[in-house]
């Protein structure tokens, strides 16, 4: 079977965001970008998949700029097969971003999409759920661990309380927490390997979606800064301190 | 306008999480709340009760017992033919259910909002929390998640809300409820704790972690809470992970011991009240946002603490 696997390029994560003066959005300008975390332990994951002989191909795509070819390129170096760009310049909402995977879904014919639960810039948590409502598949999201056996895939979830499992026909989709696997690194012979692989580019307009957006971000603006308190001596005076606040 | 308002719920209690979703949904309109389970009757009498709640939509279906998505969205989705906003709150249930509720009814998601500005615009956390936008929705439907700790939690009586009966869409076939493990604990849920302790990399294991921490979370009457170095490390379960994407809490205190403050970390715990910080380096990024710090050895400092608060 085959595994589609999105990823997004995104701000890396050690990079502190800052905020543009004129509130238009966060400065992206010479900042270092990276795989969206979660989306590198999805691509892990369909490596593992693979490795263990549950599936045969790994498709990365991607849905942005020009410049996400190198996330991909950084998908195919850990060990996905091929890779498609959509490419465009607008920031696309994960409605729309669904929407395009919908349509490379009904071409390529996956049995699994595994998509990381969300991406740290916009922090949305959506695009997986909107795939499998838009291919009318199961979902399991924030999946801890997967065992796929025949024609079903069991995800055990990370829960508010604690975990839950579930069961899913395939196809079906799955979203990915942080503790379902630990991503490699790519070697350097992957790395040169990767420039070989095949990457298709397509638009938005190959597949006939409609990505304008819903949303319209009429500003952004640095949150409240916290004040760093004071340091005390010893815990004498932490508990001091504490009963002053009122905190204990 | 007529909301919507998915009740977080485990088929006898309705959870606190439904309560600041109450309060966001009565700045949009009227509200109306939904309760999706199996023999759940008793929390639609609960929800009923929130003051501010105008109708109580219960489905009580044994195909909903665990809310599974795959047949809760389609239920909500035909509900919004006479609603105009469906809120849930940001907790793994309302993340799971809501956006595959959008994509039914072709509306981009408004995730994990922290105000409502006015019918069609709010304010949202991006990049952990680094920055708040601004947003204006032009769907005709609005689908929101809720983030708790910035809307205040509307009154468990006082309302006298009408109970309707309303039937899903049964089984999906898509998807099947298997097993669950959920910690029962005595400790008050992070998300609802006045005080919480909360544990980083620095404990080194998970005994050390139980040692040092359970004993001040026991004497304070504290819910428990951990980095998610913490939880990557197996010294705790995942569901104690405060963080970006973990839990989100703001109780009157938090005390973070041996945890650095990584800003994934600061997004989940910065907007509570006071701010505690034990940790060996003074240089930890923690102190930037600490009220009260200690430059100590945890090991020494929390027994100590434990036997002096």
């Amino acid at each position: 079977m085959k595994i589609l696997v999105p990823v997004k390029r995104v701000i890396d994560y050690n990079v502190k965001p800052r905020v543009k003066s004129d509130g238009s959005g966060v400065d992206l300008a010479n900042v270092k970008m990276s795989m969206n975390p979660f989306d590198e332990i999805s691509v892990e994951e369909a490596i593992r998949l693979k490795e263990a002989g549950k599936a045969e191909e790994i498709i990365a795509v991607s849905v942005g700029p020009q410049k996400a070819q190198e996330t991909l390129r950084t998908a195919l170096a850990m060990g996905a097969d091929r890779a498609i760009l959509v490419m465009t310049d607008d920031e696309v909402e994960p409605l729309g971003v669904a929407k395009i995977l919908a349509k490379i879904v009904e071409e390529e014919a996956p049995k699994l999409v595994i998509c990381g639960k969300q991406a740290i810039d916009d922090d949305s948590n959506q695009t997986g759920q909107m795939l499998a409502a838009l291919l009318g598949w199961g979902q399991g999201t924030f999946a801890n661990t997967v065992a796929i056996d025949g024609d079903s895939i069991e995800v055990k979830r990370e829960i508010d309380g604690g975990l839950q499992t579930v069961k899913l026909n395939l196809p079906a989709v799955v979203t990915t927490d942080l503790r379902l696997n630990e991503p490699r690194y790519a070697s350097l012979p992957n790395i040169m390997k990767a420039k070989k692989k095949p990457m298709d580019e397509k638009t938005p307009a190959d597949y006939g979606v409609d990505i304008s957006p819903r949303l319209t971000t009429t500003n952004v603006t640095e949150p409240p800064v916290r004040q760093a308190g004071e340091k005390v001596e010893d815990v004498d005076a932490l508990v001091a301190k504490l009963k002053a606040v009122g905190a204990i | 306008m007529k909301t919507l308002v998915l009740v977080e719920h485990d088929n006898t209690n309705m959870k606190d999480a439904t309560l600041a979703v109450v309060t966001a949904a009565s700045q949009l309109g009227e509200v109306h709340a939904l309760v999706v389970g199996s023999g759940c009757a008793s929390v639609g009498e609960q929800a009923a009760k929130v003051a501010g709640v105008a109708t109580v939509h219960v489905a009580d279906d044994a195909a909903l017992a665990n809310q599974l998505a795959e047949n809760v969205a389609p239920l909500v989705a035909s509900l919004m033919d006479s609603h105009d906003a469906f809120l849930a709150p940001a907790t793994t249930t309302g993340k799971n259910i809501a956006p595959r509720v959008a994509a039914l009814l072709d509306v981009m998601q408004i995730s994990d909002i922290l105000s409502v500005e006015s019918e069609d615009t709010f304010t949202r956390p991006i990049y952990a929390g680094n920055a708040i936008a601004t947003v204006k929705s032009s769907d005709a439907k609005k689908v929101i998640t809720v983030r708790g700790t910035a809307f205040d939690k509307a009154a468990t009586e006082g309302g006298s809300g009408t109970i309707e009966g309303v039937t899903g869409a049964g089984e999906s076939g898509l998807s099947s409820f298997v097993s669950e493990e959920i910690a029962k604990s005595e400790r008050p849920e992070l998300t609802s704790a006045k005080i919480i302790v909360s544990g980083g990399r620095a404990l080194g294991s998970s005994e050390k972690f139980e040692e040092v921490i359970t004993p001040l979370a026991d004497k304070l009457g504290a819910g428990i809470g951990a980095s998610r170095a913490a939880v990557d490390a197996g010294y705790v379960p995942n569901d104690y992970q405060v963080g970006q994407t973990g839990k989100i809490v703001a109780p009157e205190v938090y005390i973070a011991i041996g945890i650095s403050g990584a800003i994934q970390h600061l997004a989940g715990m910065k907007d509570s009240k006071v701010i505690v910080a034990i940790n060996k380096d003074e240089d930890a990024p923690i102190f930037q946002v600490a009220d009260i710090g200690l430059v100590a050895d945890l090991f020494n400092a929390v027994p100590e603490l434990t036997e002096k608060v």
